[in-house]
């Protein structure tokens, strides 16, 4: 049977993706350029038995969500730079009590309030590195339409199986962009479900890891009676200021994302095998990466695309196939050149980084990268 | 024979770190058995709670508990109470934890008339950071951070939960256990927001600060300056001054925030 095909908005593909994925709940507060996931849910959850809250602020929004996973149901809220600095604090939360959530950000320009009608892809350290204390991070970043909703059921997929939020970072441009996608029919993506314990309740201890490094999650009012605390913790719930525990238990939660890179980690290495300048792409700009090294290709100039689907963990065993081999790296981004420090951290010198970089709320052109994968150095 | 508290209690839990004289430890038995006297199962009771001295009490407790961030526990309440509406879903806070970093969400959950269960342990203090002035510290009192006696004006919190719109708000002391523990079951079996202020001594943060002398003195104090809700109606401005309303304040019947969503969106 053919697929139905959709002509869609990347903010709507999204919210097909996590009622593809079980979602059924939503927490938000309205913010310019994610706003239309709000809408497209406050609409269609109910249908499928779902609710659909809008909360007095996003510090409120990421703790409903929160509150909505413990409670059984898989959870998501959508925001954009602003909405995303307030969720930090109970984003942290979730990551130290290891709560499953999904969490978009359509990326806008500038800092604060900065330019909200405009794309940007400023947020990217922030989306690893923007809780205070040590935790790992899962940031997936489409690249188009149908990747805003295939990676939002990865999205929802990994949070589940890994017990932790995981963050959709996309930008203003593929979140308000048009194009016709396939609906995947029900069954033919993968839909992974958290595990719940087995064990008599008595016997359940919520951090308790399995082999893979991921305790089994009760669902409040399932009949396992637990506690859940935002401050370090036992392997029963309860706080603890053993300090040693408290290392070996967030060491935990960084090898259980580490040890299963393979599975985590996804790109696309478009033309790489022989090139010789490699564009480090993500988001929107490496629609323009695209599209600038099937020119270069025409021109007989061996380009690449090298363009991470998973941004963090971030894919250095992917990058090292290349390091040594091409002489050149260019990492187009909107922002004044954050992703260049993971290449260049990569990449130890052995061959030269250039970043292109722009804050101006425009996109970068394939022209523009054309340019530099022409210049020698 | 003596109530049994321990069907209610993680007793490897216990002791508690609250300080000798907190009247904290005197709610909690007044909780236990409001909430046994409702006939509420274990399984079905969800208690969350933000950061604070109050905070602590969801550890001691043997349900599903939420120890979340500081102020934050409505908004994680919330999303508990929409996700699954069949739970039983108790809040709790000092006043700083509910109305000063909490204070949006403590209005917002009584705007909405959510089912939830609302205790504020109101002790005049931030009791866990060590004795800074909160929205509920008297003017002029003394606190850490108000070394000159405190400028600030005051935070009515039952005023402040009947203005937002909860549909029942009650008022009592730990001088006042017994009652306190039929306003809490009262509380529990109202349909809707519901918000109980629990004043409760801190003998550490404030008590010694403003020379109240001991805790009894602290309890004694409850005593003399609590009027009954239905006399307070009749006395004056000046009369009270000083003085705070004990007993319901408030209650009336509205639609509850989950069975309204549900009927306008048309689940079942
Ligand atoms: C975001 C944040 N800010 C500040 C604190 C520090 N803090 C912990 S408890 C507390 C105040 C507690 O006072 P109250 O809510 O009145 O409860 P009590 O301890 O008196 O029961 C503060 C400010 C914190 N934990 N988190
Ligand atoms: S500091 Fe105050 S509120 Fe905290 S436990 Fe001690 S007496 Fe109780």
């Amino acid at each position: 049977m053919a697929r139905e095909i959709r002509f869609l908005q990347g903010n709507e593909a999204v919210c097909e993706g996590a009622l593809y994925a079980g979602c059924r709940f939503y927490a938000g507060y309205p913010i310019t350029p994610s706003t239309e996931i709000a809408e497209g849910l406050s609409a269609s959850l109910p249908k499928v038995g779902g609710r659909f809250i809008q909360m007095e602020d996003e510090l409120a929004a990421m703790a409903a969500t929160i509150g909505g996973s413990i409670a059984g149901k898989k959870s998501l809220t959508a925001t954009s730079g602003p909405g995303m600095s307030l969720k930090m604090e109970n984003l942290g939360y979730a990551y130290l009590t290891e709560v499953p959530c999904v969490i978009v950000n359509v990326m806008r320009g500038g800092p604060s309030t900065g330019l909200p009608t405009g794309p940007g892809q400023s947020d990217v350290m922030q989306a690893k590195w923007g809780t205070h204390g040590d935790h790992p991070a899962i940031v997936l970043t489409p690249s188009t339409v149908q990747e805003q909703l295939n990676e939002t059921v990865r999205a929802f997929n990994l949070s589940e199986k890994y017990r932790m939020p995981v963050i959709v970072l996309t930008d203003e441009i593929i979140g308000h962009m048009r194009e016709a996608i396939e609906i995947p029919e029900p069954g033919e993506l993968e839909v992974i479900d958290r595990k719940r314990p087995t064990c008599d309740p008595k016997d359940y201890k919520p951090y308790r890891p399995d082999a893979d490094l991921v305790p089994p999650m009760a669902d409040f009012g399932s009949g396992y009676r637990y506690h859940i605390t935002g401050l370090n913790h036992a392997e029963d719930g309860f706080p603890s200021n053993n300090g040693k525990m408290a290392q070996a238990d967030e060491i935990r939660q960084e090898n259980k994302v580490m040890h299963h890179y393979d599975d985590i980690v996804k790109v696309e290495e478009f033309e790489c095998s022989d090139a010789e300048i490699i564009i480090f792409a993500y988001g929107s700009s490496a629609r323009s990466a695209k599209e600038a090294v099937i020119k270069a290709r025409a021109e007989g100039i061996k380009a690449g695309l090298f363009r991470p689907l998973t941004l963090w963990p971030f894919p250095e065993k992917h990058l090292e196939k290349y390091v040594g081999k091409a002489k050149k790296f260019i990492v187009p981004e909107l922002n004044l050149g954050m992703m260049k420090f993971e290449v260049d951290r990569v990449v130890k010198g052995q061959a030269n980084v250039v970043g292109i970089n722009k804050i101006d709320s425009d996109p970068i052109t394939p022209v523009e990268i054309i340019d530099e994968i022409r210049r020698a150095k | 024979m003596a109530y049994d508290y321990s069907k209610y209690l993680r007793s490897g839990k216990i002791p508690h770190i609250w300080c000798p004289g907190c009247g904290y430890g005197i709610i909690m038995k007044s909780l236990i058995r409001a909430i046994d006297a409702t006939g509420l199962n274990k399984d079905e009771i969800v208690l969350t709670s933000g950061i604070g001295c109050a905070s602590r009490l969801p550890g001691y407790m043997d349900f599903n508990t939420l120890h979340t961030t500081h102020g934050r526990s409505l908004a994680f309440a919330t999303g508990v109470k929409v996700a699954n509406p069949k739970l039983k879903v108790i809040a709790l806070g000092g006043d700083g934890d509910m109305t000063a970093i909490g204070g949006n969400h403590f209005i917002h959950a009584c705007r909405r008339n959510i089912d939830i269960t609302c205790f504020v342990f109101n002790n005049y203090i931030y009791g866990m950071t060590g004795g800074q002035y909160s929205p509920t510290t008297p003017k002029n009192s003394r606190a850490t951070t108000a070394p000159y006696g405190n400028a600030d004006n005051q935070f009515d919190i039952a005023q402040l939960a009947i203005g937002a719109g909860a549909t029942f708000v009650a008022r009592t002391t730990t001088y006042h256990a017994v009652p306190m523990e039929k306003l809490i079951k009262q509380a529990l079996d109202h349909k809707g927001f519901s918000v109980v202020e629990i004043m409760a001594g801190c003998p550490t943060g404030y008590g010694r600060k403003n020379k109240q002398g001991s805790p009894a003195n602290m309890i004694l104090w409850q005593k003399e300056n609590a009027i009954p809700a239905n006399k307070a109606k009749e006395m004056s401005a000046e009369e009270m001054e000083g003085k705070f309303a004990i007993g319901v304040l408030h209650e009336v019947q509205k639609p509850e925030y989950v069975e309204a969503y549900d009927a306008q969106v048309g689940l079942k």
